[in-house]
């Protein structure tokens, strides 16, 4: 069989939606660097938003792509606020890692 | 075309996702970040989905990460992180519970999940005379998810506000507190 003849089914996107987020949540458990660990949440938004239009595309109905825009709008809330915060903590220490954020307290 | 473009983003976007972590820069990682959200988009367009490629690339690959870039040029992010854990075993541990989280979920998507089932907003990805992708996606967005559009509204106003109150300089004129910090942490540094 070759490749041109191949069909894509909706479980290849779904399969590798699961890869991307397993590598995000990896990420976000392994990495200290606060600012990466962001990154790693929005692989993982963006696996989730793969598997929204995988699905919209196999049950043929358009509200899975209505979907990725609120998870986008969700997603630029959340690098907003949380870039805001990293900015803040930066200000008070000259660290980002997540270890040095064990205290509440400034 | 489609499998060999299919295997082909795929593969960036699995390298993409495999360099945001495993890059020692915080740049590098926001551009193999960039690498995995426009191979995403490229998926996205041979799913009929060209609306949500367009915002991809607009809104994730421009807006989010030139956000992401410049906080990593404004703090100077250029320290190399420590391998050292301060939980015991946390690294293997976390590789372990990825491995078993991704046999789930791939045990998840090996399942049959097309019921043949009518769409539920009467609304397919093309055909039945409803316009283009961008029509198709206004119609249910403006009818059915009304209500959820003017949230995400409020949303993001109180998240511009968040922003903007964090990111203020909380202390009063002069900031001796903030100086006294920086010097005092410079020097054990130094």
């Amino acid at each position: 069989m070759t490749l041109a003849a191949l069909e894509i089914t909706p479980s290849y996107y779904l399969v590798l939606a699961a890869m991307l987020f397993t590598i995000g949540s990896v990420g976000v458990l392994t990495r200290r660097n606060v600012l990466v660990m962001f990154m790693c949440v929005e692989l993982m938004l963006n696996a989730v938003n793969l598997s929204f239009v995988a699905f919209a595309k196999a049950l043929d109905d358009i509200t899975g792509q209505v979907i990725v825009f609120f998870v986008l709008v969700v997603a630029a809330a959340e690098v907003a606020v949380g870039l805001a915060i990293i900015v803040a903590i930066f200000r008070r220490r000259r660290h980002a890692t997540a270890d040095d954020l064990q205290a509440l307290r400034g | 075309m489609i499998p060999f473009l299919f295997f082909v983003a795929a593969a960036a976007t699995l390298a993409g996702g495999l360099g945001v972590v495993l890059a020692r820069n915080p740049v590098h990682s926001a551009l193999f970040l960039v690498m995995t959200l426009v191979s995403v988009a490229v998926l996205f367009l041979i799913q009929d989905a060209e609306l949500v490629a367009a915002v991809q690339v607009i809104v994730y690959a421009s807006a989010i990460v030139v956000l992401f870039l410049f906080v990593i040029m404004l703090l100077g992010v250029d320290r190399q992180e420590s391998m050292r854990d301060r939980i015991p075993y946390q690294r293997p541990a976390a590789i372990a519970l990825g491995v078993i989280l991704l046999a789930q979920l791939l045990w998840l998507a090996g399942h049959e999940w097309v019921t043949g089932q009518e769409t539920a907003s009467g609304v397919p990805i093309e055909g039945g005379g409803f316009g283009g992708n961008v029509e198709r996606v206004a119609r249910v967005l403006f009818t059915d998810y009304m209500w959820a559009f003017e949230i995400t509204a409020v949303l993001l106003v109180i998240a511009v506000v968040g922003a903007v109150v964090l990111a203020r300089r909380s202390g009063q004129k002069g900031e001796p507190v903030d100086d006294v910090d920086e010097a005092a942490t410079e020097g054990v540094d130094a």
